[in-house]
């Protein structure tokens, strides 16, 4: 079983939900993004997302773009992303590890020789902003060869059609992106996220987490009950920004813990 | 077996597609479905065809530069008047196609990137002529090169968003389009300016600028008899080109060249070339194609004097017409294209966009080398006024 099914396996047994903070890779440097993941988890995170950084960040609102353009000016790249998940597992075998980006970098590399890695180094799964099911052929044959989840993002916007579409490709959990906009925008709403999910749920039998414009633990708690995970990112990656390199371990634990806190009660 | 491409899924064989973030996927699945609908209706057709014609003052004439052309002492140059179009370049012909398809679609705001804003001041242009909220995003860089067209935009009643991400050029305006969208999705038509994109762009921008091409078609027979013995067109996204060279691609005694923008040399490194440069294939703005990037896959910054071509991509066709071999595809240099702008100033009395001036120069470059019965067709895409800052600048002139 892979860890992101054990680890989903598990939350239900606890009758949890799952807490997934996003952070980029080599932001704000590339020494103190394993300190952050080990921070994360130690803070009650059960699933992580990595970013990997991209110039060109089309879904991605000013928070998260400012994060990969600090991670690419410290020479951040797919292959060292790759790297710190080796660096990572190495203390943390049980966490789940999802890569996060867009798919030019992995275009580069090639998608047999990324999957390939993905294996080596521990990563459990990974989701392509810019690659729909339509142009995910390729992608997933070589991600299912090596065992890598294909995570997919389902919107507001998404038909029915295309819900069981992606239920029949993705694999670990989906990610229902809460609102339309970019990461980080502030026009959340509740009662949309209420309606959708039962659509999801008749088509889709793995997790379901659930991001964007998740900005506070009040809003974290809410969503959790509504769903199987929640997905912070830009929230923790203004704390990163705002924080000095001395302090940004510490103050970004003590945010995710605010956030376990509020989902578990 | 005939030329017919994107299929159904917008592939020109390996270029091109959908690679959106799934927000937008249904947005594309709904232009897809509603241009399909549209692009053979009577109605739709007439309405277009009459604003062509009383609208942008179509069709545009194909002028014989004979001064140019005998100081040369080859080929003789023809140019397609894309310049005498209403707002001064091609880009007028695709907004208004894409404006009548937004007002059939029931959407009142309208969004553009722009790079040396022709293509703003197009879509500002058609927001007005059907009363629509118009929104247009471009490069900060871009902002200082183009003044003359920010406030043209201004004046049309657009708001016109300067972008400071990235290397504050076309691309990120894109971006920011593209967020913009995908924020609006509901109420909002992107109006996209070149034959790039997600599916069904590439093939909806190339349907609405064939009109070029086809009018050439008729023109050129009326004029010398025959067909010219090669097209020429720049390329940054591509859409002035694939415009003319379309309607020619079967037309096998044709040659088709598309020319890129050179910058610096290529071998500078310094260039909006992607398929001359020999770029590799990539993912970026909803397609693939060849693509600007370092070896981790990040796109890497272009350059060029003409903010139009100053792009690290290209549209999907092309890359599947380099592949063919049935088009060819150069680069000319920034200091090339400034001195076929001179050229065409001093021997014809027409000033030709910074953009134009790189076909312009290729055809002056090739013309030398061949007899003068030999006919040359270059498409002047767009007009220069909007580069007279650019150019003064360059000159060292204040103006």
């Amino acid at each position: 079983m892979s860890r992101i099914d054990t680890a989903f396996g598990k939350l239900k047994q606890q009758q949890r939900k799952a807490l997934i903070p996003f952070i980029t890779a080599g932001d704000p440097s590339q020494q103190l993004t394993v300190p952050l993941m080990l921070g994360l988890v130690a803070a009650g995170a059960d699933v992580l997302e990595l970013g990997v950084p991209f110039s060109d960040p089309m879904a991605d609102g000013p928070v998260i773009q400012r994060a990969s353009e600090r991670a690419l000016k410290n020479g951040m790249s797919l292959r060292g992303v790759l790297g710190m998940v080796a660096e990572f597992r190495k203390q943390d075998t049980t966490t789940p590890v999802v890569l996060m980006g867009y798919g030019n970098p992995i275009e580069a590399m090639g998608w047999e020789v990324f999957a390939q890695r993905c294996a080596e180094v521990g990563v459990d799964g990974v989701l392509t902003v810019d690659f729909p099911p339509e142009e995910s052929h390729e992608a997933f044959e070589h991600l299912q060869r090596h065992n890598i989840a294909p995570i997919f993002l389902l919107a507001p916007t998404t038909n029915e059609v295309r819900i069981a579409q992606v239920a029949k490709l993705a694999r670990g959990y989906v990610y229902y992106v809460s609102l339309k906009g970019v990461t980080g925008a502030g026009n959340l709403d509740l009662s949309a996220i209420a309606q959708k999910i039962p659509q999801l749920r008749k088509h889709i039998q793995l997790p379901i987490g659930v991001g964007f414009g998740i900005r506070d633990a009040a809003t974290a708690k809410a969503v959790s009950k509504l769903c199987d995970g929640v997905v912070v990112g830009s929230r923790i990656v203004q704390e990163i920004e705002n924080s000095g390199e001395k302090n940004v371990v510490a103050n970004v634990g003590k945010l995710v813990k605010e956030l376990r806190i509020a989902i578990d009660q | 077996m005939s030329y017919n491409y994107p299929d159904q899924q917008g592939h020109f064989e390996q270029y091109g597609g959908i690679y959106m973030a799934e927000t937008l996927i249904p947005a594309v699945e709904e232009l897809r479905q509603q241009y399909l609908r549209f692009r053979d209706d009577p109605e739709f057709k007439a309405e277009f065809a009459y604003e062509l014609k009383h609208y942008v003052g179509r069709p545009s004439p194909i002028y014989h530069a004979k001064r140019l052309s005998e100081s040369l002492g080859g080929a003789q140059i023809y140019l397609k008047r894309e310049d005498l179009n209403h707002t001064g370049a091609h880009k007028i012909n695709n907004a208004i196609g894409q404006a009548l398809l937004a007002k059939r679609m029931g959407k009142k705001r309208v969004i553009a990137e722009t790079g040396a804003g022709m293509h703003g001041v197009a879509t500002a242009t058609v927001a007005a002529r059907f009363g629509m909220e118009c929104i247009v995003y471009m490069g900060a860089e871009d902002i200082q090169r183009q003044a003359p067209n920010v406030f043209r935009m201004k004046l049309l009643g657009a708001t016109v968003v300067p972008v400071e991400s990235g290397s504050k050029t076309l691309k990120d305006a894109c971006n920011e389009a593209i967020r913009d969208w995908v924020t609006n999705v509901e109420n909002t038509f992107y109006i996209f300016g070149t034959a790039a994109g997600p599916h069904p762009y590439p093939m909806m921008v190339r349907d609405f600028q064939c009109v070029i091409g086809n009018e050439a078609r008729v023109q050129m027979p009326e004029m010398i008899g025959r067909q010219p013995d090669a097209v020429i067109a720049c390329v940054g996204g591509g859409s002035n080109a694939i415009g003319l060279f379309y309607p020619y691609i079967e037309e096998k005694t044709v040659q088709i060249i598309g020319v890129e923008a050179g910058g610096h040399g290529i071998a500078s490194g310094k260039h909006a070339a992607p398929l001359t440069g020999n770029a590799k294939v990539g993912v970026l703005h909803g397609n693939k194609v060849y693509l600007m990037q370092d070896e981790n896959g990040q796109i890497i910054e272009t350059h060029s004097i003409s903010a139009g071509l100053d792009y690290p991509g290209v549209g999907p066709e092309h890359c599947l017409l380099k592949d063919m071999g049935r088009a060819q595809y150069v680069a000319i240099n920034d200091d090339e294209a400034l001195a076929a702008f001179d050229s065409l100033c001093r021997f014809e009395g027409i000033i030709p966009a910074l953009e134009s001036s790189h076909a312009l120069a290729h055809a002056m470059k090739i013309a030398p080398t061949m007899s003068k019965d030999k006919v040359l067709l270059v498409n002047l895409s767009g007009r220069g006024d909007k580069d007279m800052n650019t150019v003064a600048r360059i000159k060292g002139i204040t103006l």
